[in-house]
């Protein structure tokens, strides 16, 4: 952050603060801040959703395509992540000046998404061996207030939670062909099973504690942040009746990731991916009774859409 | 040659419109906080973003003690179009818009007051339903206001199109702000961006063939169309100001 200066006496409060898990602006250590989330903004993509956290402005639009799966994986589906930075952003991202960046989200999110506990690739199965869904995940940063990773992959499980996918019926031909059946109704269509879909939670190293989504001041104390992936539950995304069915799982970690010039003791690492999973957990919670209040609002005609008029 | 069934027996177009109507145009002035201006414009379905940077230092490369260097991007999400697009912005369309934008932009900006500097525009389109470029145009105006760059006068950009004379149909008729279905009809397309309080055109363009006896009538729609999209930005941006002021006011007590 740059013309940010802060004094040591500054710096040893914010550090003090949180080795007693309160933080300056009164959060504890794995507390986020207020975030302002819409779903259905784009209307040309069957699945999409705005996440706004602190300076951070996050679109995410959800495209679908039939392709045909890999021969490795004939019963499984695609998923593609594609990260754009918009120039609106900071002019530095114009042309090809965002790329790297880009490329470093889409890799933790295509590697936190890998696992079959994170999320059912079966579900985009059309016909084995032959034909599947082929989600294209866009996601475009219009603003860019850092907390990136924790904020995309936010706004990704919000828009796979909104995605319409065509209910095909595929038959066999003779000759190998596929002869797909699609409804002329367009609102026949099934949504996506996404609670176990990972969370990615940033952790920045203040002292020997981790602090979740820091603010400018705290993020200048710290040299290293760790990002921790945990599959989601999907108890909180479904009503109560249908959640007592379900069997009780773990969150997992799915993928774990460092940035930053420090290094992390052990032991302090085994604490921050504990804190990271504990607050991924309640992060998980909040997004799902968001997502189902909000799914709610729709089915009764209630919901008021506001894009970016407000 | 204009297309036949633009025009309904009742005088309507194919999604309502009357002829000289325009889209309902919503916009906000200041969605984000990092940019020194930004705008977000929804015209129809057509829904864009636009973020100024600057006046700042020009980079060495683009120097110039004449003026300012007006420097834009145009980029489309890749979820914008029907068709998921592979690139939001580096293709042919996309650096033609971006020099189109160039254009009309440095006729309104009084570049002379700014030499060695450089203004960064850049704008991206969330979902595109049709003239994609006035809604372009419209939302960088709002942004350079917002940010306080000297203008001329609002640049304002609308499109035009024709409809012939066909049977049960009213017509010919030239219609005002082309949305997508009209523009895959294949009618003629005529876009134009002015300065409406001057009269003056920055840029037109036009696709397909016209006769040249329509080409005033539809000319003069789309400069209507300029002046009333005029009318509406500048509400825009009164109610915008008035709003910070209340705010500020405020804040002070």
């Amino acid at each position: 952050m740059a013309g940010l200066l802060l004094s040591p006496t500054e710096k040893n409060f914010i550090l003090q603060g949180v080795q007693d898990d309160f933080r300056s602006d009164g959060r504890s250590n794995i507390d986020y801040r207020p975030m302002e989330l819409e779903t259905d903004v784009v209307s040309h993509a069957s699945g999409s959703a705005r996440l706004r956290l602190a300076n951070t402005d996050i679109l995410v639009g959800v495209k679908t395509e039939i392709d045909t799966p890999n021969p490795d994986k004939p019963g499984l589906g695609k998923l593609e992540f594609f990260v754009d930075c918009s120039a609106n952003a900071t002019p530095e991202f114009e042309g090809r000046g965002g790329e790297q960046l880009a490329n470093s989200i889409s890799n933790m999110m295509q590697r936190a998404y890998h696992s079959s506990q994170a999320f059912d690739l079966k579900q985009l199965c059309i016909f084995e061996g032959k034909q599947c869904w082929k989600l294209y995940i866009d996601i475009l940063i219009l603003e860019c207030g850092g907390n990136l990773c924790d904020a995309v992959s936010l706004a990704v499980k919000a828009a796979l939670f909104n995605t319409r996918i065509p209910f095909v019926k595929a038959a066999l031909m003779d000759g190998g062909n596929i002869d797909l059946q699609l409804s002329d109704d367009p609102y026949d269509s099934k949504l996506l099973n996404v609670g176990s879909a990972p969370l990615l939670v940033t952790l920045c190293k203040i002292g020997d504690k981790c602090v979740v989504d820091p603010s400018a001041e705290e993020e200048s104390c710290s040299v290293i942040s760790l990002v921790v992936g945990t599959t989601g539950n999907s108890k909180f995304y479904c009503s109560q009746e249908e959640a007592k069915k379900l069997p009780n799982v773990e969150s997992k970690c799915s993928t774990i990731g460092m940035n930053g010039a420090g290094s992390v003791a052990p032991k302090t690492l085994k604490d921050a991916i504990q804190q990271g999973l504990e607050a991924a957990k309640s992060l998980d919670k909040a997004l799902g009774q968001a997502l189902l209040r909000e799914r709610q609002e729709n089915i009764s005609f209630k919901k008021h859409s506001y894009g970016f008029l407000k | 040659m204009p297309a036949t069934d633009l025009l309904s027996s009742q005088g309507l177009r194919l999604d309502g419109r009357r002829p000289n109507e325009l889209r309902r145009i919503r916009c906000r002035l200041g969605v984000f906080t990092q940019p020194d201006g930004s705008a977000y414009l929804e015209q129809g379905n057509t829904k864009v973003l636009a973020a100024v940077y600057g006046p700042h230092q020009a980079s060495k490369s683009k120097l110039s003690t004449e003026g300012v260097v007006v420097n834009c991007q145009y980029s489309m999400a890749t979820f914008s179009t029907g068709e998921r697009k592979n690139r939001p912005r580096g293709d042919r369309k996309s650096q033609e818009m971006s020099m189109h934008l160039r254009q009309a932009l440095t006729a309104a900006i009084k570049t002379e007051l700014y030499p060695r500097s450089q203004i960064d525009i850049y704008v991206e389109v969330l979902q595109a339903d049709g003239g994609a470029y006035c809604a372009c145009v419209n939302a960088a105006t709002l942004a350079l206001t917002e940010a306080g760059v000297p203008l001329r006068a609002y640049v304002c950009a609308s499109s035009a199109s024709m409809a012939a004379a066909g049977a049960g149909s009213a017509g010919p008729e030239p219609l005002l702000d082309v949305g997508h279905v009209e523009e895959a009809a294949g009618g003629v397309v005529l876009t134009v961006a002015a300065l409406p309080t001057t009269g003056h055109i920055a840029l037109l363009e036009m696709s397909h063939r016209l006769h040249m006896d329509y080409f005033d009538i539809v000319l003069s729609r789309a400069m209507q169309g300029c002046r009333d999209i005029e009318v509406i930005l500048d509400r825009a941006v009164r109610d915008h100001l008035a709003e910070g002021w209340t705010k500020q006011d405020v804040m002070t007590i």
